[in-house]
């Protein structure tokens, strides 16, 4: 039975050198590398987008119920009865996006414009190739660098929404490039350094290594996680919160505030260049999810080191928690208003900011006391260590209750 | 010359001619970017993946947004109609000849004949280590001074408020 599953949990892999074992017999030598790029690229390319169509119904059907409307439940498979739930929408949404027209604004600068949707999917797609997915399933292992192949790639992503913002030509385009790319540049930051403490911790950039380094079976059952530290649980929120302001989404979807600035930076495309954007946008806040569930949430680790639990595949373990992940922001999407500009800024430096700072230090002084210091206090102290300043740091953010004051509508 | 050596060193010398031939800033300036990114893929060539990645980091990342507020924050990014003042070969002839004289200084001395040493295992961590004992000097030197310069831009900001 073991054997079973351990086989079913290989099965990518196996079925990738079995198909280069047949590949190297027929094709030239120089050829086997560029069989074996495609063929870890492939899954890559079928699932992620598949996975982002999916949501884009799962999200309209979530937001519908919190919203209490029903949501799209009409679209099934072409010329039959059969209505699948509304789940066949994005083909006909896909459609629809495919055979619309492009409209290119006449004074847009044509080459730019065309290239910005490219040049922000291409890092995107990029960054997916560091992102162990299973047991011996990364399809680039960059043993020194790995997260800041991720973190280098995801940052040139900035300079592609400026250019479809400058390049469209219109002020909404040009102003929602603005704010996206000072959230982008803020949030980077409390992003980064929050990642940090896990590469303190694990001792090493590579992504697998910090997934290993999570391995430890402790009390008998439970994985060690990094979630399951003082450090590592609050490095894991302030790590979403960011992730969310990175990848656009609600409450910090500024650039593209429908009801302020149309669409923010691609307010002028349309057809499939939308559709691109929409795409990589997706793309983007999944693969940060990713990167949140291989620092914190053990990537492809069970959390209990318990037979059942261990017979499911290491790569259900990650999409499962991806999609996890998911269903987490389309929540957060569903609930929360939007900030101001204002307190988006003051959040991320005033409080994002000195909480990831005080938590690299709460990182280093749970690496020095392991083993000496007993497990209550270590946790006593390190807890105190965060609650503290958030109390402290967030009483500035709380609405103070008082005769509102209005500075222009008087 | 290996092939993807020469179309990454292509590509770079391509958009550094882009970057300083084209009419419009933002084009000179997108130009350039791409020139950071072949100089990123030269590192990586040379198996310098730690430096590589840096370079794509803090260059296609933050300085490329830096050179781009600047361009759109001091002048109308709108290429002028005129044509352009200066000829271009002077200023070719003289690079030329500059990279000429280097090239052939280079390929005369010594250096090049001498056996090049193993190249020692550099990991991350070794990195680190040095820059946090040997070179802590120079590291805290540098943080200093973009401190010192970040307050700076901060207060020049704020006087500009003041004066309206």
């Amino acid at each position: 039975m073991a054997e079973f599953f351990k086989a079913l949990d290989q099965f990518p892999v196996t079925l990738k050198h079995w198909l280069m074992g047949h590949a190297s017999g027929v094709l030239p030598e120089w050829a086997l590398p560029l069989v074996s790029a495609a063929l870890s690229i492939t899954p890559i390319l079928a699932v992620f987008p598949l996975m982002f169509a999916l949501t884009t119904v799962i999200e309209r059907k979530g937001l519908g119920r919190i919203q209490n409307r029903i949501g799209p439940n009409r679209v099934g498979i072409p010329l039959t009865d059969i209505r699948l739930w509304g789940f066949g929408q994005f083909i006909a949404d896909g459609i629809k996006s495919l055979i619309k027209e492009d409209v290119v604004p006449r004074a847009a600068d044509k080459v730019v414009h065309f290239l910005a949707p490219i040049a922000l999917l291409i890092p995107v797609l990029l960054t997916y190739s560091v992102l162990p997915f299973g047991r011996n399933m990364v399809p680039l292992d960059l043993p020194q660098t790995g997260l800041l192949f991720f973190f280098a790639v995801g940052a040139s992503t900035e300079l592609s929404v400026f250019m479809a913002g400058w390049s469209s030509r219109n002020k909404y385009s040009l102003l929602g490039a603005m704010r996206a790319i000072a959230q982008m540049v803020s949030y980077e930051i409390p992003l980064i350094l929050s990642s940090l403490t896990v590469v303190m911790m694990a001792g090493t950039l590579s992504l697998t290594g910090i997934v290993e380094s999570q391995a430890d079976v402790r009390f008998g059952f439970l994985h060690s996680w990094h979630l399951f530290t003082p450090w590592g649980f609050v490095g894991f929120l302030l790590f979403l919160t960011a992730a969310a302001a990175e990848a656009n989404r609600t409450p910090f979807d500024l650039p593209e505030a429908e009801s302020e600035i149309i669409a923010g930076y691609f307010t002028e495309y349309s057809g499939f260049k939308f559709a691109i954007f929409f795409l990589a946008e997706y793309l983007g806040l999944f693969a940060m999810c990713g990167l949140g569930i291989t620092l914190f949430l053990g990537g492809w680790l069970s959390p209990v080191n318990i037979a059942p639990f261990t017979w499911i595949p290491s790569w259900c373990w990650f999409l499962g928690k991806l999609s996890a992940l998911i269903v987490l922001f389309i929540w957060l999407r569903g609930t929360l208003p939007r900030l101001r500009t204002d307190q988006l800024m003051g959040f991320a430096w005033k409080f994002l900011l000195p909480m990831t700072l005080i938590n690299l230090v709460v990182a280093a002084l749970w690496h020095m006391s392991g083993g000496a210091v007993h497990v209550v206090i270590r946790w006593g102290v390190g807890f105190a260590m965060l609650a503290i300043p958030y109390w402290l740091l967030g009483r500035g953010f709380e609405a103070s209750v008082g005769k509102r004051i209005y500075r222009y509508a008087n | 010359m290996t092939l993807p050596f020469a179309i990454i060193a292509g590509l770079t010398v391509g958009s550094a001619i882009a970057a300083m031939s084209l009419r419009n800033m933002v084009h000179c300036a997108l130009s350039l970017v791409l020139t950071f990114a072949g100089l990123a893929g030269l590192y990586l060539q040379l198996n310098a993946e730690f430096v590589g990645f840096t370079q794509i980091l803090v260059y296609v990342g933050a300085v490329s947004i830096l050179i781009v507020f600047a361009i759109l924050l001091t002048r109308s990014t709108e290429p002028k109609d005129e044509p352009s003042t200066v000829t271009p070969w002077a200023g070719i002839s003289v690079a030329v000849g500059a990279f000429l004289t280097m090239a052939l200084a280079v390929l005369a001395s010594p250096v090049g004949k001498r056996l090049a040493a193993p190249a020692p295992e550099v990991s991350v961590k070794t990195l680190g280590q040095k820059l946090m004992t040997d070179y802590v000097l120079p590291l805290e030197v540098m943080a200093l001074l973009l401190t010192a310069a970040m307050l700076g831009a901060v207060i020049i900001a704020m006087r500009e408020k003041e004066g309206k």
